[in-house]
Protein backbone atom coordinates (compact mmCIF):
# COMPACT_ATOMS: atom_id res chain seq x y z
CA UNK A 1 0.00 0.00 0.00
CA UNK A 2 2.76 2.41 0.96
CA UNK A 3 4.43 1.86 -2.39
CA UNK A 4 1.16 2.54 -4.22
CA UNK A 5 0.70 5.77 -2.34
CA UNK A 6 4.16 6.91 -3.33
CA UNK A 7 3.26 6.10 -6.94
CA UNK A 8 0.18 8.30 -6.79
CA UNK A 9 2.17 11.00 -5.00
CA UNK A 10 4.77 10.92 -7.79
CA UNK A 11 2.06 11.39 -10.41
CA UNK A 12 0.57 14.22 -8.42
CA UNK A 13 3.98 15.85 -8.23
CA UNK A 14 4.38 15.69 -12.02
CA UNK A 15 0.90 16.90 -12.90
CA UNK A 16 0.58 19.51 -10.17
CA UNK A 17 -2.66 21.42 -9.98
CA UNK A 18 -4.35 19.35 -12.72
CA UNK A 19 -5.02 16.61 -10.17
CA UNK A 20 -8.32 17.23 -8.40
CA UNK A 21 -8.25 14.12 -6.26
CA UNK A 22 -6.52 10.76 -5.87
CA UNK A 23 -8.46 7.68 -4.79
CA UNK A 24 -7.73 4.02 -4.16
CA UNK A 25 -10.93 2.00 -4.31
CA UNK A 26 -10.40 -1.80 -4.19
CA UNK A 27 -6.66 -1.31 -4.55
CA UNK A 28 -6.94 0.45 -7.94
CA UNK A 29 -5.13 3.71 -8.56
CA UNK A 30 -7.62 6.38 -9.57
CA UNK A 31 -6.87 9.95 -10.52
CA UNK A 32 -9.47 12.65 -11.04
CA UNK A 33 -8.06 15.15 -13.51
CA UNK A 34 -9.12 18.59 -14.64
CA UNK A 35 -10.16 18.67 -18.28
CA UNK A 36 -8.17 21.80 -19.13
CA UNK A 37 -4.89 20.80 -20.74
CA UNK A 38 -5.93 17.15 -20.65
CA UNK A 39 -3.80 16.10 -23.61
CA UNK A 40 -0.72 17.64 -22.01
CA UNK A 41 -1.41 15.73 -18.80
CA UNK A 42 -1.67 12.49 -20.77
CA UNK A 43 1.50 13.35 -22.66
CA UNK A 44 3.34 13.61 -19.34
CA UNK A 45 1.84 10.33 -18.13
CA UNK A 46 2.80 8.62 -21.39
CA UNK A 47 6.25 10.03 -22.02
CA UNK A 48 7.73 10.73 -18.60
CA UNK A 49 10.21 7.87 -18.02
CA UNK A 50 9.35 7.72 -14.32
CA UNK A 51 5.64 7.20 -15.04
CA UNK A 52 5.68 5.40 -18.40
CA UNK A 53 1.95 4.81 -18.85
CA UNK A 54 2.47 4.15 -22.54
CA UNK A 55 -0.52 1.92 -23.26
CA UNK A 56 -4.07 3.19 -23.53
CA UNK A 57 -6.45 0.43 -22.65
CA UNK A 58 -9.90 1.95 -22.77
CA UNK A 59 -11.92 5.15 -23.00
CA UNK A 60 -15.51 5.31 -21.86
CA UNK A 61 -17.91 7.64 -20.07
CA UNK A 62 -20.50 7.54 -17.31
CA UNK A 63 -23.58 9.75 -17.06
CA UNK A 64 -24.19 10.82 -13.44
CA UNK A 65 -27.41 12.61 -14.26
CA UNK A 66 -28.81 14.41 -11.20
CA UNK A 67 -26.22 12.67 -9.07
CA UNK A 68 -23.10 14.74 -9.48
CA UNK A 69 -22.40 18.40 -10.12
CA UNK A 70 -20.56 17.71 -13.36
CA UNK A 71 -22.95 15.44 -15.22
CA UNK A 72 -20.52 13.32 -17.23
CA UNK A 73 -17.30 11.63 -16.43
CA UNK A 74 -14.95 10.42 -19.14
CA UNK A 75 -12.99 7.43 -17.86
CA UNK A 76 -9.60 6.38 -19.22
CA UNK A 77 -7.79 3.15 -18.38
CA UNK A 78 -4.08 3.38 -19.04
CA UNK A 79 -1.31 1.00 -18.13
CA UNK A 80 2.43 0.65 -18.06
CA UNK A 81 3.50 -2.53 -19.85
CA UNK A 82 7.02 -2.37 -18.42
CA UNK A 83 6.00 -1.80 -14.80
CA UNK A 84 2.78 -3.83 -14.96
CA UNK A 85 0.72 -1.09 -13.36
CA UNK A 86 -2.75 0.14 -14.17
CA UNK A 87 -4.09 3.65 -13.66
CA UNK A 88 -7.63 4.89 -14.07
CA UNK A 89 -8.27 8.52 -14.89
CA UNK A 90 -11.64 10.17 -14.47
CA UNK A 91 -12.34 13.54 -16.01
CA UNK A 92 -15.52 15.40 -14.94
CA UNK A 93 -17.31 17.07 -17.86
CA UNK A 94 -20.20 19.53 -17.30
CA UNK A 95 -23.50 19.18 -19.12
CA UNK A 96 -23.55 22.66 -20.71
CA UNK A 97 -20.29 22.13 -22.58
CA UNK A 98 -19.70 18.39 -23.03
CA UNK A 99 -16.28 18.41 -24.64
CA UNK A 100 -12.78 17.18 -23.82
CA UNK A 101 -9.54 17.21 -25.79
CA UNK A 102 -9.02 14.24 -28.06
CA UNK A 103 -6.16 11.84 -27.38
CA UNK A 104 -5.80 10.76 -31.02
CA UNK A 105 -2.46 12.61 -31.41
CA UNK A 106 -1.04 10.42 -28.63
CA UNK A 107 -2.71 7.09 -29.45
CA UNK A 108 -4.25 6.20 -32.82
CA UNK A 109 -6.46 3.68 -31.04
CA UNK A 110 -8.30 6.50 -29.27
CA UNK A 111 -10.04 7.23 -32.58
CA UNK A 112 -12.62 4.42 -32.41
CA UNK A 113 -13.13 4.64 -28.65
CA UNK A 114 -13.77 8.39 -28.72
CA UNK A 115 -16.14 7.98 -31.64
CA UNK A 116 -18.08 5.49 -29.57
CA UNK A 117 -18.31 7.87 -26.60
CA UNK A 118 -19.48 10.64 -28.94
CA UNK A 119 -22.01 8.28 -30.50
CA UNK A 120 -23.56 7.03 -27.27
CA UNK A 121 -23.06 9.97 -24.86
CA UNK A 122 -22.74 13.02 -27.10
CA UNK A 123 -19.46 14.14 -25.57
CA UNK A 124 -17.40 15.98 -28.19
CA UNK A 125 -13.67 15.38 -28.56
CA UNK A 126 -11.83 18.52 -29.63
CA UNK A 127 -9.40 18.03 -32.55
CA UNK A 128 -10.66 14.53 -33.29
CA UNK A 129 -9.96 13.88 -36.99
CA UNK A 130 -13.16 12.04 -37.81
CA UNK A 131 -15.92 12.45 -35.21
CA UNK A 132 -18.79 10.48 -36.76
CA UNK A 133 -21.29 8.09 -35.25
CA UNK A 134 -19.88 4.59 -35.17
CA UNK A 135 -22.27 2.01 -33.72
CA UNK A 136 -25.48 3.86 -34.63
CA UNK A 137 -26.51 5.37 -37.94
CA UNK A 138 -26.14 9.03 -38.90
CA UNK A 139 -29.87 9.79 -38.71
CA UNK A 140 -30.19 8.57 -35.12
CA UNK A 141 -31.52 11.31 -32.83
CA UNK A 142 -30.20 11.66 -29.30
CA UNK A 143 -27.56 9.81 -27.31
CA UNK A 144 -28.86 6.49 -25.98
CA UNK A 145 -26.55 5.94 -23.03
CA UNK A 146 -27.54 9.21 -21.38
CA UNK A 147 -29.72 8.46 -18.39
CA UNK A 148 -32.52 10.75 -19.65
CA UNK A 149 -32.83 8.76 -22.88
CA UNK A 150 -35.87 6.47 -22.38
CA UNK A 151 -35.04 2.83 -22.88
CA UNK A 152 -38.16 2.12 -24.97
CA UNK A 153 -37.98 5.19 -27.22
CA UNK A 154 -38.68 4.36 -30.86
CA UNK A 155 -36.62 6.20 -33.44
CA UNK A 156 -38.30 7.57 -36.58
CA UNK A 157 -37.87 5.58 -39.76
CA UNK A 158 -35.07 6.70 -42.02
CA UNK A 159 -36.45 7.80 -45.41
CA UNK A 160 -35.19 5.86 -48.39
CA UNK A 161 -32.63 7.57 -50.56
CA UNK A 162 -33.99 8.67 -53.95
CA UNK A 163 -32.28 6.61 -56.64
CA UNK A 164 -32.38 7.77 -60.25
CA UNK A 165 -32.08 5.65 -63.32
CA UNK A 166 -32.22 2.26 -61.69
CA UNK A 167 -33.81 -0.66 -63.40
CA UNK A 168 -37.52 -1.02 -62.66
CA UNK A 169 -39.29 -4.21 -63.53
CA UNK A 170 -42.50 -3.09 -65.25
CA UNK A 171 -44.24 -6.41 -64.71
CA UNK A 172 -43.83 -6.40 -60.99
CA UNK A 173 -44.74 -2.73 -60.86
CA UNK A 174 -47.94 -3.36 -62.79
CA UNK A 175 -48.70 -6.27 -60.51
CA UNK A 176 -48.23 -4.00 -57.53
CA UNK A 177 -50.51 -1.35 -59.04
CA UNK A 178 -53.19 -3.97 -59.74
CA UNK A 179 -52.90 -5.22 -56.21
CA UNK A 180 -53.26 -1.73 -54.82
CA UNK A 181 -56.27 -1.11 -57.03
CA UNK A 182 -58.01 -4.28 -55.95
CA UNK A 183 -57.31 -3.54 -52.30
CA UNK A 184 -58.26 0.11 -52.68
CA UNK A 185 -61.88 -0.41 -51.77
CA UNK A 186 -60.99 -2.39 -48.67
CA UNK A 187 -58.34 -0.10 -47.18
CA UNK B 1 2.21 -5.42 -86.50
CA UNK B 2 3.73 -3.53 -83.65
CA UNK B 3 2.06 -4.00 -80.33
CA UNK B 4 0.49 -0.85 -79.11
CA UNK B 5 1.01 0.02 -75.49
CA UNK B 6 -2.09 1.33 -73.94
CA UNK B 7 -2.20 3.07 -70.61
CA UNK B 8 -4.69 1.56 -68.24
CA UNK B 9 -7.10 4.08 -66.80
CA UNK B 10 -5.62 5.08 -63.44
CA UNK B 11 -8.88 6.07 -61.90
CA UNK B 12 -9.44 5.39 -58.25
CA UNK B 13 -12.30 2.97 -57.80
CA UNK B 14 -14.60 2.96 -54.81
CA UNK B 15 -15.83 -0.42 -53.71
CA UNK B 16 -18.15 -1.32 -50.89
CA UNK B 17 -17.49 -4.72 -49.40
CA UNK B 18 -20.21 -5.96 -47.09
CA UNK B 19 -22.17 -5.65 -44.85
CA UNK B 20 -23.18 -9.14 -45.88
CA UNK B 21 -20.31 -10.77 -47.68
CA UNK B 22 -19.69 -14.53 -47.86
CA UNK B 23 -16.01 -14.18 -46.96
CA UNK B 24 -16.47 -11.91 -43.98
CA UNK B 25 -18.07 -14.09 -41.33
CA UNK B 26 -19.65 -11.22 -39.48
CA UNK B 27 -21.72 -8.25 -40.47
CA UNK B 28 -19.29 -5.50 -41.27
CA UNK B 29 -18.74 -3.10 -44.14
CA UNK B 30 -15.50 -1.98 -45.73
CA UNK B 31 -15.63 1.17 -47.85
CA UNK B 32 -12.57 0.69 -50.02
CA UNK B 33 -10.69 3.03 -52.32
CA UNK B 34 -8.78 0.97 -54.83
CA UNK B 35 -6.04 1.60 -57.33
CA UNK B 36 -6.49 -1.46 -59.51
CA UNK B 37 -6.43 -4.22 -56.92
CA UNK B 38 -4.38 -2.29 -54.40
CA UNK B 39 -6.16 -0.96 -51.33
CA UNK B 40 -5.45 2.74 -50.87
CA UNK B 41 -7.94 3.47 -48.14
CA UNK B 42 -10.27 1.36 -46.08
CA UNK B 43 -13.00 2.84 -43.94
CA UNK B 44 -14.44 0.23 -41.60
CA UNK B 45 -18.11 0.54 -40.73
CA UNK B 46 -19.19 -1.41 -37.67
CA UNK B 47 -22.36 -1.44 -35.62
CA UNK B 48 -24.67 -3.62 -37.71
CA UNK B 49 -25.18 -5.93 -34.74
CA UNK B 50 -25.57 -3.17 -32.15
CA UNK B 51 -28.35 -4.08 -29.76
CA UNK B 52 -27.63 -1.82 -26.80
CA UNK B 53 -25.77 -4.15 -24.46
CA UNK B 54 -24.87 -1.30 -22.08
CA UNK B 55 -28.39 0.10 -21.92
CA UNK B 56 -29.95 -3.36 -21.49
CA UNK B 57 -27.61 -4.11 -18.59
CA UNK B 58 -28.79 -0.98 -16.78
CA UNK B 59 -32.34 -2.40 -16.80
CA UNK B 60 -31.40 -5.84 -15.48
CA UNK B 61 -30.28 -7.06 -12.06
CA UNK B 62 -26.61 -7.88 -11.58
CA UNK B 63 -27.32 -11.59 -12.04
CA UNK B 64 -29.47 -11.07 -15.12
CA UNK B 65 -26.51 -9.49 -16.89
CA UNK B 66 -24.70 -12.85 -17.08
CA UNK B 67 -26.78 -14.16 -20.02
CA UNK B 68 -26.11 -10.87 -21.84
CA UNK B 69 -22.38 -11.38 -21.45
CA UNK B 70 -22.74 -14.78 -23.17
CA UNK B 71 -23.79 -12.95 -26.27
CA UNK B 72 -20.74 -10.70 -26.48
CA UNK B 73 -18.05 -12.92 -27.90
CA UNK B 74 -20.16 -16.01 -28.37
CA UNK B 75 -17.14 -18.07 -29.38
CA UNK B 76 -15.78 -17.77 -25.84
CA UNK B 77 -18.82 -17.01 -23.74
CA UNK B 78 -17.32 -18.71 -20.68
CA UNK B 79 -14.50 -16.17 -20.55
CA UNK B 80 -17.04 -13.34 -20.66
CA UNK B 81 -18.96 -14.94 -17.78
CA UNK B 82 -15.76 -15.29 -15.75
CA UNK B 83 -14.62 -11.73 -16.49
CA UNK B 84 -17.94 -10.20 -15.51
CA UNK B 85 -18.24 -12.28 -12.34
CA UNK B 86 -14.70 -11.36 -11.30
CA UNK B 87 -15.38 -7.65 -11.86
CA UNK B 88 -18.50 -7.73 -9.68
CA UNK B 89 -16.73 -9.82 -7.04
CA UNK B 90 -13.94 -7.25 -6.98
CA UNK B 91 -16.47 -4.53 -6.19
CA UNK B 92 -18.10 -6.73 -3.52
CA UNK B 93 -14.71 -7.65 -2.11
CA UNK B 94 -15.40 -11.38 -2.20
CA UNK B 95 -12.98 -14.12 -3.10
CA UNK B 96 -14.36 -17.43 -4.30
CA UNK B 97 -13.12 -20.78 -2.92
CA UNK B 98 -10.06 -22.36 -4.49
CA UNK B 99 -11.99 -25.11 -6.25
CA UNK B 100 -14.21 -22.52 -7.92
CA UNK B 101 -11.12 -20.60 -9.10
CA UNK B 102 -9.60 -23.75 -10.59
CA UNK B 103 -12.83 -24.61 -12.40
CA UNK B 104 -13.04 -21.06 -13.74
CA UNK B 105 -9.51 -21.41 -15.11
CA UNK B 106 -10.42 -24.73 -16.73
CA UNK B 107 -13.56 -23.39 -18.40
CA UNK B 108 -11.78 -20.20 -19.51
CA UNK B 109 -9.10 -22.22 -21.23
CA UNK B 110 -11.65 -24.53 -22.87
CA UNK B 111 -13.39 -21.43 -24.21
CA UNK B 112 -10.07 -20.06 -25.44
CA UNK B 113 -9.37 -23.28 -27.33
CA UNK B 114 -12.85 -23.03 -28.85
CA UNK B 115 -12.25 -19.41 -29.85
CA UNK B 116 -8.87 -20.05 -31.47
CA UNK B 117 -10.11 -23.16 -33.28
CA UNK B 118 -13.04 -21.16 -34.67
CA UNK B 119 -10.76 -18.38 -35.83
CA UNK B 120 -8.08 -20.59 -37.39
CA UNK B 121 -10.55 -23.07 -38.85
CA UNK B 122 -12.68 -20.41 -40.49
CA UNK B 123 -9.67 -18.49 -41.75
CA UNK B 124 -8.07 -21.56 -43.31
CA UNK B 125 -11.27 -22.75 -44.97
CA UNK B 126 -11.78 -19.26 -46.44
CA UNK B 127 -8.36 -19.62 -48.04
CA UNK B 128 -9.34 -22.90 -49.64
CA UNK B 129 -7.94 -25.23 -46.99
CA UNK B 130 -11.35 -26.78 -46.42
CA UNK B 131 -9.90 -30.04 -45.09
CA UNK B 132 -7.90 -28.34 -42.36
CA UNK B 133 -10.90 -26.15 -41.63
CA UNK B 134 -13.11 -29.18 -41.09
CA UNK B 135 -10.49 -30.87 -38.92
CA UNK B 136 -10.47 -27.83 -36.67
CA UNK B 137 -14.25 -27.68 -36.59
CA UNK B 138 -14.21 -31.35 -35.60
CA UNK B 139 -11.81 -30.52 -32.77
CA UNK B 140 -14.06 -27.63 -31.79
CA UNK B 141 -17.04 -29.93 -31.70
CA UNK B 142 -15.28 -32.05 -29.06
CA UNK B 143 -14.86 -28.95 -26.88
CA UNK B 144 -18.50 -28.03 -27.50
CA UNK B 145 -19.60 -31.45 -26.26
CA UNK B 146 -17.58 -31.06 -23.06
CA UNK B 147 -19.12 -27.62 -22.53
CA UNK B 148 -22.59 -29.00 -23.25
CA UNK B 149 -22.07 -31.84 -20.82
CA UNK B 150 -20.93 -29.33 -18.20
CA UNK B 151 -23.37 -26.48 -18.65
CA UNK B 152 -26.30 -27.87 -20.62
CA UNK B 153 -25.81 -25.41 -23.49
CA UNK B 154 -23.50 -25.41 -26.45
CA UNK B 155 -22.95 -21.73 -27.05
CA UNK B 156 -24.65 -19.35 -24.62
CA UNK B 157 -23.73 -21.15 -21.46
CA UNK B 158 -24.46 -18.84 -18.47
CA UNK B 159 -22.37 -21.12 -16.27
CA UNK B 160 -20.59 -18.72 -13.93
CA UNK B 161 -22.47 -16.91 -11.17
CA UNK B 162 -21.49 -13.97 -9.02
CA UNK B 163 -19.80 -15.66 -6.09
CA UNK B 164 -19.59 -19.12 -7.57
CA UNK B 165 -20.70 -21.43 -10.34
CA UNK B 166 -24.01 -22.84 -11.48
CA UNK B 167 -22.89 -26.26 -10.26
CA UNK B 168 -19.80 -28.35 -9.79
CA UNK B 169 -18.10 -30.39 -12.51
CA UNK B 170 -19.81 -33.64 -13.60
CA UNK B 171 -18.16 -36.80 -12.25
CA UNK B 172 -16.71 -37.90 -15.61
CA UNK B 173 -15.36 -34.48 -16.56
CA UNK B 174 -11.66 -35.34 -16.19
CA UNK B 175 -11.85 -38.45 -18.35
CA UNK B 176 -13.91 -36.80 -21.07
CA UNK B 177 -11.46 -33.88 -21.26
CA UNK B 178 -8.49 -36.26 -21.42
CA UNK B 179 -10.17 -38.24 -24.21
CA UNK B 180 -11.07 -35.11 -26.17
CA UNK B 181 -7.59 -33.61 -25.80
CA UNK B 182 -6.03 -36.79 -27.17
CA UNK B 183 -8.11 -36.45 -30.33
CA UNK B 184 -7.59 -32.69 -30.55
CA UNK B 185 -3.82 -33.11 -30.36
CA UNK B 186 -3.97 -35.64 -33.18
CA UNK B 187 -6.19 -33.33 -35.27
CA UNK B 188 -3.90 -30.37 -34.67
CA UNK B 189 -0.93 -32.48 -35.76
CA UNK B 190 -2.80 -33.25 -38.96
CA UNK B 191 -3.58 -29.56 -39.47
CA UNK B 192 0.04 -28.71 -38.86
CA UNK B 193 1.10 -31.15 -41.58
CA UNK B 194 -1.56 -29.78 -43.92
CA UNK B 195 -0.93 -26.09 -43.37
CA UNK B 196 2.34 -25.06 -41.78
CA UNK B 197 4.51 -25.72 -44.84
CA UNK B 198 1.75 -25.47 -47.41
CA UNK B 199 2.87 -23.19 -50.25
CA UNK B 200 -0.54 -21.64 -50.94
CA UNK B 201 -1.33 -21.10 -47.29
CA UNK B 202 2.07 -19.50 -46.60
CA UNK B 203 1.84 -17.24 -49.64
CA UNK B 204 -1.55 -15.99 -48.60
CA UNK B 205 -0.62 -15.36 -44.97
CA UNK B 206 3.04 -14.51 -44.53
CA UNK B 207 4.00 -10.86 -45.00
CA UNK B 208 0.36 -9.92 -45.37
CA UNK B 209 -1.39 -7.54 -43.00
CA UNK B 210 1.92 -6.60 -41.40
CA UNK B 211 1.78 -4.16 -38.52
CA UNK B 212 4.82 -2.92 -36.63
CA UNK B 213 5.20 -3.10 -32.88
CA UNK B 214 4.95 0.68 -32.40
CA UNK B 215 1.83 0.89 -34.57
CA UNK B 216 0.22 -2.03 -32.75
CA UNK B 217 0.84 -0.36 -29.39
CA UNK B 218 -0.39 2.99 -30.66
CA UNK B 219 -3.60 1.35 -31.86
CA UNK B 220 -4.12 -0.18 -28.38
CA UNK B 221 -4.15 -3.71 -29.82
CA UNK B 222 -4.01 -6.68 -27.47
CA UNK B 223 -4.16 -10.44 -27.73
CA UNK B 224 -2.67 -12.51 -30.56
CA UNK B 225 -2.39 -9.49 -32.88
CA UNK B 226 -0.15 -7.64 -30.43
CA UNK B 227 1.77 -10.77 -29.45
CA UNK B 228 2.46 -11.54 -33.12
CA UNK B 229 4.49 -8.32 -33.21
CA UNK B 230 6.67 -9.52 -30.34
CA UNK B 231 5.12 -7.84 -27.28
CA UNK B 232 4.51 -10.48 -24.61
CA UNK B 233 1.51 -8.72 -23.05
CA UNK B 234 -0.92 -11.29 -21.76
CA UNK B 235 -3.26 -10.31 -18.92
CA UNK B 236 -2.89 -13.79 -17.42
CA UNK B 237 0.86 -13.15 -16.92
CA UNK B 238 0.94 -9.37 -16.47
CA UNK B 239 -1.90 -9.10 -13.95
CA UNK B 240 -2.49 -12.70 -12.78
CA UNK B 241 -6.04 -13.41 -11.69
CA UNK B 242 -7.65 -16.62 -10.37
CA UNK B 243 -4.88 -19.22 -10.09
CA UNK B 244 -2.97 -18.39 -13.26
CA UNK B 245 0.13 -17.64 -11.18
CA UNK B 246 0.11 -21.25 -9.93
CA UNK B 247 0.04 -22.97 -13.32
CA UNK B 248 2.99 -23.27 -15.64
CA UNK B 249 2.47 -21.97 -19.17
CA UNK B 250 4.18 -19.85 -21.77
CA UNK B 251 3.00 -16.87 -23.77
CA UNK B 252 3.82 -17.52 -27.44
CA UNK B 253 5.03 -14.42 -29.28
CA UNK B 254 5.76 -13.81 -32.94
CA UNK B 255 8.23 -11.45 -34.52
CA UNK B 256 6.98 -10.13 -37.86
CA UNK B 257 3.46 -9.08 -36.97
CA UNK B 258 1.93 -10.61 -40.09
CA UNK B 259 -1.02 -12.92 -40.49
CA UNK B 260 1.10 -16.06 -40.37
CA UNK B 261 2.52 -15.08 -36.97
CA UNK B 262 -0.99 -14.40 -35.72
CA UNK B 263 -2.04 -17.84 -36.92
CA UNK B 264 0.93 -19.51 -35.21
CA UNK B 265 0.35 -17.56 -31.98
CA UNK B 266 -3.20 -18.85 -31.85
CA UNK B 267 -2.24 -22.45 -32.62
CA UNK B 268 0.50 -22.41 -29.96
CA UNK B 269 -1.91 -20.87 -27.47
CA UNK B 270 -4.24 -23.81 -28.01
CA UNK B 271 -1.40 -26.11 -26.95
CA UNK B 272 -0.65 -23.94 -23.90
CA UNK B 273 -4.33 -23.87 -22.95
CA UNK B 274 -4.50 -27.66 -23.06
CA UNK B 275 -1.42 -27.72 -20.84
CA UNK B 276 -3.13 -25.38 -18.35
CA UNK B 277 -6.30 -27.50 -18.29
CA UNK B 278 -4.27 -30.67 -17.69
CA UNK B 279 -2.43 -29.07 -14.77
CA UNK B 280 -5.57 -27.55 -13.27
CA UNK B 281 -7.41 -30.88 -13.45
CA UNK B 282 -4.47 -32.64 -11.82
CA UNK B 283 -4.33 -30.12 -8.95
CA UNK B 284 -8.08 -29.60 -8.59
CA UNK B 285 -8.77 -29.24 -4.85
CA UNK B 286 -11.94 -30.51 -3.20
CA UNK B 287 -14.32 -28.17 -1.48
CA UNK B 288 -17.26 -25.87 -2.14
CA UNK B 289 -17.65 -23.81 -5.32
CA UNK B 290 -19.66 -21.01 -3.71
CA UNK B 291 -18.71 -18.22 -1.36
CA UNK B 292 -20.46 -18.39 2.01
CA UNK B 293 -22.33 -15.11 2.04
CA UNK B 294 -26.13 -15.19 2.13
CA UNK B 295 -26.30 -11.66 0.70
CA UNK B 296 -25.09 -12.85 -2.69
CA UNK B 297 -25.85 -16.55 -2.83
CA UNK B 298 -29.26 -18.09 -3.43
CA UNK B 299 -30.31 -20.42 -0.57
CA UNK B 300 -30.61 -24.15 -1.15
CA UNK B 301 -33.96 -25.32 -2.49
CA UNK B 302 -34.70 -27.26 0.70
CA UNK B 303 -34.55 -24.04 2.69
CA UNK B 304 -36.63 -22.15 0.11
CA UNK B 305 -39.47 -24.67 0.29
CA UNK B 306 -39.01 -25.59 3.94
CA UNK B 307 -38.65 -22.29 5.80
CA UNK B 308 -40.08 -18.80 5.58
CA UNK B 309 -36.64 -17.18 5.95
CA UNK B 310 -35.31 -19.17 3.02
CA UNK B 311 -38.29 -18.24 0.87
CA UNK B 312 -38.01 -14.52 1.68
CA UNK B 313 -34.30 -14.61 1.08
CA UNK B 314 -34.78 -16.28 -2.29
CA UNK B 315 -37.51 -13.80 -3.23
CA UNK B 316 -35.40 -10.76 -2.31
CA UNK B 317 -32.42 -11.92 -4.38
CA UNK B 318 -34.54 -12.76 -7.40
CA UNK B 319 -36.79 -9.68 -7.35
CA UNK B 320 -34.43 -6.96 -6.12
CA UNK B 321 -31.15 -8.45 -7.15
CA UNK B 322 -28.05 -8.68 -5.05
CA UNK B 323 -26.90 -5.37 -3.60
CA UNK B 324 -23.46 -4.50 -4.82
CA UNK B 325 -21.83 -1.75 -2.74
CA UNK B 326 -21.61 1.66 -4.41
CA UNK B 327 -18.38 2.29 -6.26
CA UNK B 328 -16.64 1.71 -9.55
CA UNK B 329 -14.02 -0.74 -10.66
CA UNK B 330 -12.26 -2.15 -13.70
CA UNK B 331 -11.28 -5.74 -14.12
CA UNK B 332 -9.65 -7.27 -17.16
CA UNK B 333 -9.21 -10.89 -18.18
CA UNK B 334 -7.46 -12.32 -21.21
CA UNK B 335 -10.18 -13.09 -23.72
CA UNK B 336 -9.73 -15.06 -26.92
CA UNK B 337 -8.90 -11.89 -28.84
CA UNK B 338 -7.17 -9.84 -26.18
CA UNK B 339 -7.81 -7.84 -23.06
CA UNK B 340 -11.49 -8.17 -22.17
CA UNK B 341 -12.17 -5.55 -19.54
CA UNK B 342 -15.27 -4.79 -17.53
CA UNK B 343 -15.70 -1.29 -16.10
CA UNK B 344 -18.65 -1.40 -13.72
CA UNK B 345 -20.28 1.35 -11.70
CA UNK B 346 -22.74 0.62 -8.91
CA UNK B 347 -24.92 3.05 -7.03
CA UNK B 348 -25.57 0.51 -4.29
CA UNK B 349 -28.82 -0.78 -5.76
CA UNK B 350 -29.80 -4.12 -7.18
CA UNK B 351 -29.15 -3.02 -10.76
CA UNK B 352 -25.89 -1.91 -12.39
CA UNK B 353 -25.54 1.83 -12.90
CA UNK B 354 -23.17 1.39 -15.82
CA UNK B 355 -21.41 -1.58 -17.39
CA UNK B 356 -18.81 -1.00 -20.02
CA UNK B 357 -17.03 -3.79 -21.84
CA UNK B 358 -13.66 -3.17 -23.37
CA UNK B 359 -14.16 -5.16 -26.55
CA UNK B 360 -10.82 -6.36 -27.94
CA UNK B 361 -12.04 -6.92 -31.49
CA UNK B 362 -13.77 -3.52 -31.75
CA UNK B 363 -10.43 -1.91 -31.00
CA UNK B 364 -8.69 -4.27 -33.44
CA UNK B 365 -11.13 -3.20 -36.15
CA UNK B 366 -9.99 0.37 -35.46
CA UNK B 367 -6.55 -0.64 -36.69
CA UNK B 368 -7.79 -2.68 -39.64
CA UNK B 369 -7.23 0.05 -42.24
CA UNK B 370 -3.61 0.22 -41.11
CA UNK B 371 -3.16 -3.55 -41.53
CA UNK B 372 -4.63 -3.67 -45.03
CA UNK B 373 -3.30 -0.44 -46.53
CA UNK B 374 -1.16 -1.19 -49.59
CA UNK B 375 -2.22 -4.83 -49.91
CA UNK B 376 -4.57 -6.47 -52.40
CA UNK B 377 -8.34 -6.76 -52.11
CA UNK B 378 -7.95 -10.54 -51.73
CA UNK B 379 -5.75 -9.99 -48.66
CA UNK B 380 -8.69 -8.51 -46.78
CA UNK B 381 -10.14 -12.00 -46.28
CA UNK B 382 -7.19 -13.62 -44.42
CA UNK B 383 -6.42 -10.42 -42.49
CA UNK B 384 -10.01 -10.04 -41.39
CA UNK B 385 -10.09 -13.75 -40.56
CA UNK B 386 -7.07 -13.42 -38.29
CA UNK B 387 -8.54 -10.43 -36.44
CA UNK B 388 -11.42 -12.77 -35.54
CA UNK B 389 -14.03 -10.05 -35.33
CA UNK B 390 -17.08 -11.37 -33.51
CA UNK B 391 -20.09 -9.15 -34.20
CA UNK B 392 -21.65 -9.67 -30.80
CA UNK B 393 -18.64 -8.25 -29.04
CA UNK B 394 -17.58 -5.66 -31.61
CA UNK B 395 -21.00 -4.01 -31.88
CA UNK B 396 -22.51 -4.95 -28.49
Amino acid sequence: MAETNSQLAAIQGKLGSKVIETLQPQGDDVLILDRSGLRESFRILKEDPGLDFAFLSDITAVDYWQKKEARFEVVYQILSLAKRRRLRIRVPVPENDPAVESLTPLWHGANFMEREVWDLFGIRFIDHPDLRRILLYDEFKGYPLRKDYPVNLVQPRVPERPVDGTFVDERSRNKLLRLKKSLGSKI
Amino acid sequence: MKAETKELPAEIMELQMGPSHPATHGTIKFNLKLDGEKVLECDVEVGFLHRGFDKSCEQATWTQVIPYTDRLNYASSLINNVGYALAVEKLIGAETPLRCQYIRVIVSELARIYDHLTCCGMASSELGAITAGFYMIEARELITRIIENLTGARLTVTYVRIGGLKHDLPHDFGESVARAFKTIRRLLDDCDRLLSRNRIFLDRLSNVGVISQETALSYCLTGPILRATGVDYDVRKAFPYLVYDQVDFEVPVGSRGDNYDRFLCRIREIEQSMKIVDQALANLPVGPVWIEDPRFVLPEKEKVYGSIEGLMHHFKIIMEGIHVPAGETYFAVEGGNGELGFYIVSDGGGRPYRIRVRPPCFIAMGAFHEMIKGYMVADIVPTFGMVNMIGGECDR
